[in-house]
């Protein structure tokens, strides 16, 4: 089935509330209604620690006047609970005059990215149940070390419309689907872990594309990897990083940067910089809310655009930014669909989709046998960005050295630092692989999920911040 | 509007107490205001109010749980019926069940201001419109006020339960963020500074303008410094966000599920004899201050490592049973939409003697850390790896000296708690569950050049 046609609110109703939210001025009203059902179920020590479920309903109503937009929320969807949201957000139009104007919605019928064939909301409670069940056997089977396992499922359903004062009407209906599994693994040097997990926009058919065993003996065996593992050295290093969870280098290295609120105040290292090559010209960065069923998938944005592949970086040479509506009216343009937002309690901001770094002609074999000493990353976990210096962070959680072109031993967790525009001036290498994989973005106390992506690459140096003389 | 506590009971009276049934039923209600303003106009001005319950049903030896984001009598009953439902998956756990009244007498702390809703929204404007000049006429190298943000909340919640628990507290807290660029030719640093109270007298715009400029233009010609071993002196931000990690360690439901690296080790000396570390909500300087933790009992002040012993760890009323032991009042959880945890709200160390410009001098050479980066990717609570990315001042001849940025400090949460040199009398409560002082730490690895 495809999910896109929602109406939470009739039509009548929302043009009504547009043209009272703008009775007192302003250039720009918005509706955003969402109703969002949840399931999450924790399995820890052994045990289903419990079923949870909930239920959020409710209308984030913007104004704009000026450089201003006011804001207000509500859990009442009824005609006056929604006027009186858009009162409460037109109180910023002070100036008056704005008389009354007469709004006509024009509806569209947005594509969906992908087909959900089973919505999670028609699977019995107990076969989810039975998913963490057979995760904690599947990981405690593993090894001995294997001393603690703790698994999430987790799905949600959110249906949304959007409506404004341009016409605009449309509606998304996202079903997501996640399963993950942290294992701690004990040895003589202490305990370590190791995470993985699975996450698609999706319903229950997540487990056709991969098993909970399949999840849960990775993380096991990341965990009981590391307990072998030595310090990470410290000081600057040759890099390779597998293809997959190294997308998250391409997120904060300059994917935030990209994006057009820290452009139009200024606030980015790359500002001003486009048609100047920024990388090396094997890069090509793509941000991509059309791709399939990946974790940052989704019809339209969170202002009702429909999502759109754009090409940030192309042979290394800066292209274009992301952008939402108040960015794009501020520079004159429309929107690239990158508008979203947290839930209808919150205003919508320019964030990425799904950002990757497009694959290129090198054997992922021969990049490593090309590297007389370096680190091998296998998983990296988060990362963090100043987008005004570029400076980023970001975790390895399954790393290991290389010497003389081979992987040896495993190395502790440890942080990675650097530059982005230096970092990517420095890679060297792009393998014919790739692999994309889920996370959440947290920006300006906002989380969204994300998808990321990366072939196997090389980096000729980076700051690894280990413990060990390098 | 019914009070809070009314509603709560409402709920919890519908338990089939006859059946063994037991029910908790957690309502909040929040208001809150936030503004932004750029390049001196306001850029978002946003208000609302929002509600929701959450409820609990322990049956039989398992737990199950729902919410629903709104306050109204259908929300209530979706929610326990969906709660009731997702009993029956639970795995069944002989420790299951609610808070029972434990006698502990609640602090009495005064949190509300009711002056906050009487102060207005232009005012509020006009407290981030003149933070935002303060920052500008700062210093000539400020490039960039990237945003000066004014926010506050009110918001009240209640606990009830069929168990006996009704506990009901409500809190105002308001403050000034402000993020700012500084340039000098082609180098551009980031600082930001912010000030927090309980109503709108407790913020400081001068202070929050202060450390903001201060911050970013300290770093203007900062460079990657060589690898070495040295001490690392944080900053009072830095050391509340290691007490933060450090605390999570010290929760009792990770020492009974094998996660913690200090399970076992009671008694046990785990740092220099000068660091006593507490967690006291009852302290009504602590942001994170409340009487009742979120199962309804009475907070209490616990002692977690007593003149470098290891002396306590915290509990909820699960993670007690299951350890043989009563709850230390120490449940938290993120509002209505989740079930209670294990976790700290008023963390600090006992202050020591020395200001840090003291210890600066006492130290010699090293390295100031002004703030650091990563956290969530590189310290690993389980195996206590620790590894941030940094930026601060080198310290030489015991004076600061040149910035330093795109570096790394490294080591364990262990060896870093038994490597504790000095101890600040600079304590400062900040925004989230810990108090900030300096802390000197030797023999951590910076990794640069």
């Amino acid at each position: 089935m495809t999910l896109t046609d929602t109406a939470l609110v009739a039509p009548d109703i929302l043009e009504r509330v547009l043209a009272s939210a703008l009775r007192r001025g302003g250039q720009f009203a918005e509706v955003f209604v969402e109703d969002r059902t949840m399931t999450g179920i924790s399995l820890d020590d052994r045990r289903v620690e419990e079923l949870s479920s909930g239920h959020d309903r409710g209308a984030g109503i913007r104004v704009v006047v000026g450089e201003t937009t006011g804001f207000a929320h509500t859990a009442d969807l009824s005609e006056e609970g929604l006027k009186a949201a858009a009162e409460a957000a037109a109180a910023v139009a002070r100036e008056g005059g704005g008389g009354v104007r007469r709004i006509e919605l024009h509806r569209s019928r947005p594509t969906a990215p992908n087909e959900v064939r089973t919505l999670p909301s028609d699977v019995a409670k107990a076969t989810k149940v039975d998913l963490l069940l057979r995760a904690d056997d599947v990981a405690r089977s593993n090894s001995d070390s294997i001393v603690q396992v703790s698994a999430g499922y987790g799905d949600s359903r959110r249906r949304i419309q959007v409506a404004n004062s341009d016409g605009l009407l449309s509606g998304d209906d996202r079903v997501r689907t996640r399963f993950s599994v942290v294992c701690v693994a004990s040895g003589d040097a202490g305990m370590q872990t190791g995470y993985e997990t699975t996450a698609l926009t999706v319903g229950f058919e997540l487990f056709d594309l991969r098993s909970v065993e399949d999840v849960a003996g990775e993380a096991a065996r990341r965990a009981v990897t590391k307990l072998a593992a030595r310090p990470a050295p410290v000081g600057v290093v040759p890099v390779v990083i597998k293809s997959g969870s190294g997308g998250i280098l391409f997120h904060e290295a300059c994917g935030h940067g990209l994006e057009a609120d820290h452009i139009v105040k200024d606030s980015s290292v790359y500002t001003g910089r486009i048609g100047e090559q920024v990388a090396s010209p094997l890069v090509t960065l793509v941000d991509d809310g059309t791709v399939g069923p990946n974790w940052g998938s989704l019809a339209i944005d969170d202002e009702g655009r429909p999502a759109q592949r754009n090409v940030l970086i192309e042979q290394g040479v800066l292209v274009d930014y992301m952008w939402d509506e108040l960015s794009a009216r501020k520079k004159g343009r429309s929107s690239s669909g990158n508008g979203r937002r947290e839930s209808y309690q919150h205003l919508p901001m320019v964030r990425m989709t799904n950002t990757f770094l497009m694959p290129g002609k090198e054997d992922p074999e021969g990049i490593i046998a090309g590297t007389p000493q370096g680190i091998y990353v296998a998983h990296l976990g988060g990362g963090q960005v100043n987008t005004a210096t570029g400076d980023f962070v970001f975790g390895m959680t399954e790393a290991y050295l290389i010497e003389d072109g081979r992987i040896t031993e495993p190395l502790r967790d440890a942080n990675l630092i650097g530059n982005g525009p230096e970092i990517l001036s420095k890679i060297d290498a792009i393998g014919n692989d790739f692999d994309m994989c889920p996370g959440t973005c947290g920006k300006d106390g906002q989380s969204v999920p994300v998808g990321c992506g990366q072939p196997t690459l090389r980096i000729t140096g980076v700051t690894i911040g280990g413990t060990a003389g390098a | 509007m019914p009070e809070l506590i009314d509603l709560a009971q409402a709920v919890a009276n519908q338990a089939d107490t006859g059946a063994g049934e037991q029910v908790e039923a957690y309502v909040s209600r929040g208001r809150e205001t936030s503004i932004r303003v750029f390049n001196g106009e306001v850029e978002q001005l946003a208000s609302a109010e929002a509600a929701g319950i959450g409820v609990r049903v322990v049956r039989d030896e398992r737990q199950g749980f729902a919410w629903v984001g709104a306050l109204d009598e259908s929300a209530a009953r979706e929610a326990l019926a969906e709660a009731r439902d997702n009993v029956g998956y639970a795995t069944v756990d002989e420790h299951a069940g609610l808070a029972i009244p434990d006698g502990a007498e609640p602090a009495v702390l005064d949190l509300w201001r009711d002056g906050l809703a009487e102060f207005p929204a232009q005012s509020k404007i006009d407290l981030a419109l003149d933070l935002e000049r303060h920052v500008r006429a700062g210093d000539k190298r400020i490039r960039q006020v990237v945003s000066s943000d004014y926010a506050d909340s009110m918001g009240e919640s209640a606990i009830a339960t069929s168990t006996g628990i009704s506990s009901s507290s409500r809190r105002t807290t308001c403050y000034l963020f402000v993020y700012a660029i500084a340039g000098e030719g082609d180098d551009t640093q980031t600082g930001f500074g912010y000030s927090v109270g309980r109503a709108t007298d407790d913020l400081d715009v001068d202070q929050c303008a202060a450390d903001a400029v201060d911050r970013a233009t300290r770093l203007l010609g900062a460079k990657k410094p060589r690898s070495s071993r040295l001490t690392v002196v944080l900053d009072r931000r830095v050391t509340a966000t290691l007490l933060g990690i450090l605390v999570g360690t010290l929760s009792g439901e990770e020492v009974s599920k094998g996660r913690s690296l200090f399970a076992d080790r009671l008694g046990e000396e785990v740092g220099p004899p000068q660091l006593t570390l507490v967690d006291d909500p009852t302290d009504p300087r602590a942001l994170g201050a409340t009487p009742f933790d979120a199962e309804g009992l009475a907070t209490r002040r616990n002692e977690l490592i007593g003149s470098g012993r290891l002396t306590g760890y915290l509990y909820d009323t699960h993670s007690a049973r299951v350890a043989g032991t009563a709850s230390t009042g120490s449940a938290v959880r993120g509002g209505y939409r989740t079930t209670p945890g294990v976790g700290a709200r008023a963390v600090a160390l006992l202050p020591g003697e020395l200001t840090q410009d003291q210890i600066i001098a006492e130290v010699g050479d090293g390295l100031l850390v002004q703030s650091i980066s990563g956290v969530h990717s590189g310290v690993n609570p389980v195996s206590g790896d620790f590894s941030v990315g940094a930026e601060g001042l080198m310290i030489r001849g015991g004076a600061l000296a040149e910035p330093v940025r795109e570096m790394t400090i490294a080591s364990t949460l262990q060896r870093m708690l038994q490597h504790v040199r000095h101890i600040g009398s600079d304590l400062e409560w900040l925004p989230g569950s810990s108090a900030g002082l300096t802390l000197a730490i030797d023999d951590v690895s910076l990794g640069g050049e």
